[in-house]
């Protein structure tokens, strides 16, 4: 199992993957907007999407849960 | 016997170092015996050593547990001393540190390079008195180092524990390689801490290699094996003189690869969007001559060395790809630490600029974000090296600031085409000084007057007003960035300047 943690604070402006969907490694699942850019968010590992924590416009701080991925 | 014969005999004993036994554990993990290191390290094996007879009264102790000499790599002597773990898990004895003292002072008066290969449990704490507290105890080590910073390159190889005073030898170093699963830093061990702190923690968790290479930022550059390691190091010590007098040494120049996409067509024309920042690093250094430091830490900020025609360069580039290429408390000290280390050896220094500015919120504030800040701007102000900033999309804020911007004496700030360079970005400027305005419009009027406002904005920074203004002193086509480089730096070659006159400057540390 594998958590994807935000890597800084901002908010959430794209879910890219779907619950369930199989990812790749590097692949993102998330983007997010922080100081104005876009910050994407990728899987370490790949597997399946077992769990979205965010949904688009939340805010997230630097090592929130964004997703889990088994 | 006669003295011939004794003498071999006692060479071949010593030779062979601690206990069968010790030498099988070692081989279990992977590690290498100290003149294996030291075999694999030098060009042709060590030319000098010395006390190599170091409390030879004593059977148990061969060479008190450190090698210590002189060798070659690259074709230029180096020091090193090389801790011995199959001799008591490589502790300090007496002994032990008064031959790491004498082989640092041969550093300092030879002015060449010192490696540590470091390996050792720590202090033998019932021979204290003797190698702790005094004027020749470990702490002179220390003090050596500090000494030798900055006047002779000093690299760490950490191929098993570094503990407690102990850990402070990489902690000096210019960069320290750490042996994945087996190199670890720590001042108390797992052990203590639970007696002390009530702490429960693995060795990995708390000291381990991972760790420090991409969280607490004292190490430089993971590796998976010793032989990893020893290569790293060799390559490393290719871009640096001997010491601070002298300058690289110039390689045969070699070409860039040839790639499909161009410079042109890797810079996405939104500022906003993310690209890979070592994609551009490849298409203008000399084919694979790039040596990262700090990869893992910080990867916001990429540091490393490279060569751009034969010649050695010190790249400090924002990455976009991470974290947007903001800069945090870690970047700036990322940066910091390697500004000096190029500085320090008259390695030139380039800047890729592509940063949004500085991290803002409660988080950074209270990691002291300024005072890091601070730092990182303070040592590249202070760097006499030849200076390239090239601002290659965006350079906001402080940002510009700590990347070498027009304020900070680079030899030249030059721009590709479409870079922008503000106090902040367009949607950043427009909320902060329409916000009222914004407020008072009914709403269908709202996004037509942003759009309006941003446009005037983006015309307000546009490069070649800033070009007409003198801010920069070049707009380049992106693909001729290299030949600009290349010219520059081999006219800015001759730069001798002295920053200022005093005895030291009081910075953030």
């Amino acid at each position: 199992m594998q958590e994807v943690k935000a890597t800084m604070a901002g908010s959430v402006w794209k879910i890219t993957v779907k619950q369930g969907e199989q990812v790749e490694e590097d692949q993102d699942i998330v983007i997010l907007e922080s100081m104005k850019m876009e910050i994407p968010i990728g899987a370490e590992e790949a597997g399946t999407v077992k769990e979205l924590k965010v949904a688009e416009g939340d805010f997230v701080n630097e090592g929130d849960v964004i997703a889990i991925i088994e | 016997m006669s003295y011939v014969e004794d003498l071999q005999n006692r060479i071949a004993k010593i030779e062979k170092g601690g206990h069968e036994k010790y030498h099988q554990k070692n081989e279990e993990k992977g590690k290498l015996f100290v003149r294996k290191r030291l075999e694999l390290l030098f060009d042709e094996g060590m030319d000098i050593e010395d006390a190599f007879f170091a409390n030879c009264m004593d059977d148990s102790l061969p060479s008190d547990g450190v090698v210590t000499g002189i060798g070659k790599i690259n074709g230029q002597p180096v020091c090193v001393m090389a801790n011995d773990s199959t001799v008591k898990a490589g502790s300090w004895g007496k002994r032990t540190v008064e031959k790491i003292i004498r082989i640092q002072e041969t550093a300092m008066k030879l002015e060449i390079p010192i490696l540590y290969l470091v390996d050792s449990a720590g202090a033998r704490i019932t021979d204290q008195i003797e190698m702790f507290p005094g004027r020749r105890g470990a702490g002179r080590i220390f003090h050596n180092q500090i000494k030798l910073s900055g006047r002779v390159p000093q690299v760490c190889l950490l191929f098993g524990p570094s503990a407690a005073g102990g850990a402070y030898i990489p902690a000096f170093c210019d960069v320290v390689v750490m042996v994945d699963g087996n190199a670890s830093m720590y001042l108390g061990s797992p052990r203590m801490a639970e007696k002390v702190i009530g702490e429960k923690v693995s060795l990995e968790e708390m000291g381990g290699a991972k760790m420090h290479c991409s969280v607490s930022g004292v190490g430089d550059v993971l590796v998976k094996s010793e032989e990893e390691a020893i290569e790293y190091s060799r390559k490393y010590l290719s871009y640096f003189p001997a010491n601070f007098r002298e300058k690289p040494e110039m390689m045969e120049p070699k070409k860039i690869k040839s790639f499909e996409k161009s410079i042109k067509e890797l810079i996405p024309a939104n500022q906003n969007a993310p690209f890979n920042m070592h994609d551009l690093i490849k298409r203008i250094i000399d084919e694979e001559s790039f040596c990262e430091i700090k990869k893992k830490f910080a990867p916001e900020l990429i540091t490393g060395l490279a060569r751009i025609d034969g010649k050695t360069v010190g790249i400090i580039a924002n990455q976009p790809k991470m974290k947007g290429g903001v800069l945090f408390p870690d970047s700036a000290d990322k940066s910091a630490k390697f500004v000096q280390l190029c500085d320090a050896f008259n390695i030139p220094l380039l800047f890729l600029v592509d940063v949004p500015g500085f991290m803002i919120g409660t988080k950074v504030e209270r990691a002291g974000i300024i005072r890091h800040g601070a730092k990182m701007l303070a040592t590249m102000s202070e760097a006499t090296v030849p200076k390239i900033s090239v601002i290659v999309r965006k350079a906001y804020g402080a940002g510009l600031y700590a990347m070498a911007g027009p304020a900070f004496d680079p030899d030249c700030c030059i721009a590709l085409p479409g870079a922008q360079i503000a106090v902040m970005g367009p949607e950043a400027a427009v909320n902060a000084v329409y916000a009222n305005k914004m407020l008072e419009l009914p709403e269908e009027e709202r996004a037509g007057f942003i759009k309006e406002k941003q446009d005037e904005y983006k015309d307000n920074i546009d490069i070649y007003r800033l070009a007409s203004e003198m801010v920069i002193d070049a707009v380049i086509e992106p693909d001729k960035l290299r030949d600009e480089l290349t010219r520059r730096f081999s006219i800015y070659e001759a730069k001798n300047v002295n920053f200022t006159e005093r005895k030291h400057g009081v910075y953030p540390v």
